[in-house]
């Protein structure tokens, strides 16, 4: 599928030729198909650019896209892609600022007349800038997956506060589907504020928690059971009706975990807990 | 050999495990606390592992055994100050200490200890109450 030595010089003598005149075009006909999200400017230099690393690259050896000196050409697709991607546009449209080069090169080379060689050179290039097109493509998902790697990473990050509801108390209000990763980024964060702040109670409200399969009260038990390895005492609360008919149906056991069905009555038997031994040790003192 | 200190504070004694524990060292504590439980008529003990970075299963029966000795000695046993990675590992390893009380750092265990005393207390005081017949004669 690679361009022959002949071929590659005849395409970038094409391309070097007829320079002006077939960024115009490129930056244009992509225009159309990108309905003017981006400036004519910003396409300009773009189309620029890669037309300049193309020619690079042909110049060189580099009629294979995997050559290295093709280094330069693939440093710009991937970077065209990849802003691409940021910016919300699709895979297609990406992939068109490629393929348009295809109809200008043919138009280029019709414009010079035809023969037979013509056409072994145009399916030769054609074969080209296919592959051109196939990196941005691959470019482009990678891109794309790492945005939502970095999505998911920042959610995690958002979804798992701790907070502090009365002295000694904490909370960890649950929201969204709670995987492995998550369920462990929680544990964490919980054990470590229990640490931090000396707090021998932590709820855990599983409110948020769109279902709880054995998997999730797997993961819920386990920080309950470490909280009490480290001397502090967990209540989950926030337990929706279906949930709790979920939890009895599956035969899952909370064993001697206090469960309340709103965090206001974990809060009060906590404050309960409390409230009554300072009370007594009080009265203690007194009598 | 290194050996682990007892401290005693009041009615309690307190052990903090500042290096790795070898079966020998472990031994030794074991040996060390009863003899002091007895020398010191102390009702309460604390482990503290504030420093121990690993705990693994031999660690994790040595804990229980000596709250087993206390026990028997007629004394509270507290492990404070497990640190979450620590406790995170338990967990997977399916070790959950049983029979040990915890608490988040010496302080809390202090108030533990004394709070169970209080009951222990009161509940003596409660039978004395109760059956003075016996108190007196006892005594």
């Amino acid at each position: 599928m690679a361009l022959d030595a002949a071929q590659g010089s005849r395409l970038a003598g094409l391309l070097g030729d007829h320079a002006e005149q077939i960024v115009k075009r490129w930056a244009d006909s992509v225009a159309v198909s990108l309905r003017g999200r981006l400036s004519q400017a910003e396409l300009q230099s773009q189309v620029r650019e890669l037309h300049r690393a193309l020619l690079v690259a042909l110049e060189g050896d580099g009629r294979e896209l995997h050559a290295e000196s093709a280094g330069e050409l693939r440093a710009v697709l991937s970077e065209l892609s990849r802003s691409r991607a940021r910016r919300g546009f699709t895979a297609t449209e990406t992939a068109v600022s490629v393929f348009a080069l295809k109809d200008i090169v043919l138009e280029t080379m019709s414009a010079g007349g035809g023969a037979e060689q013509n056409l072994r050179d145009f399916v030769a290039y054609s074969a080209l800038i296919d592959q051109l097109g196939l990196f941005t493509f691959e470019s482009y998902a990678k891109a794309r997956e790492e945005l939502i790697a970095d999505q998911a990473e920042q959610l995690l990050e958002l979804s798992t506060p701790v907070v502090k509801l009365w002295e000694g108390v904490v909370a960890v209000p649950l929201v969204g589907t709670l995987d492995s990763a998550r369920a462990q980024v929680v544990m964490e964060r919980l054990l470590q504020t229990l640490v931090d702040t000396g707090s021998p109670y932590a709820i855990i409200d599983i409110t948020g928690v769109p279902a709880v399969d054995t998997q999730v009260a797997q993961h819920i038990l386990k920080t309950v059971v470490a909280a009490r390895l480290m001397g502090a005492d967990c209540i989950i609360s926030g337990i929706r009706p279906q949930i709790a008919q979920t939890i009895v149906a599956l035969g899952i056991e909370f064993g001697d975990i206090a469960t309340k069905a709103s965090l206001a009555d974990a809060l009060r038997h906590v404050l309960k807990l409390t409230g009554v031994d300072a009370a007594r040790r009080n009265a203690r003192r007194e009598s | 050999m290194e050996r682990v200190p007892v401290l005693k504070i009041g009615d309690i004694l307190l052990v903090s495990i500042q290096l790795d524990m070898e079966d020998q060292t472990a031994l030794q504590l074991q040996e060390d606390l009863a003899d002091r439980i007895v020398a010191t008529g102390c009702h309460g003990v604390i482990i503290d592992i504030t420093a121990l970075d690993i705990v693994d299963s031999f660690v994790g029966r040595m804990l229980s055994t000596i709250a087993a000795i206390s026990k028997v000695l007629d004394a509270e046993t507290v492990v404070v100050g497990m640190r979450p990675a620590v406790a995170i590992t338990l967990v997977e390893l399916g070790l959950s200490l049983n029979g040990i009380r915890t608490a988040l750092n010496v302080e809390r265990g202090m108030e533990l200890i004394a709070a169970s005393r209080e009951e222990t207390d009161d509940w003596a005081v409660d039978l004395d109450e109760a059956d003075p017949g016996q108190a007196a004669t006892s005594t």
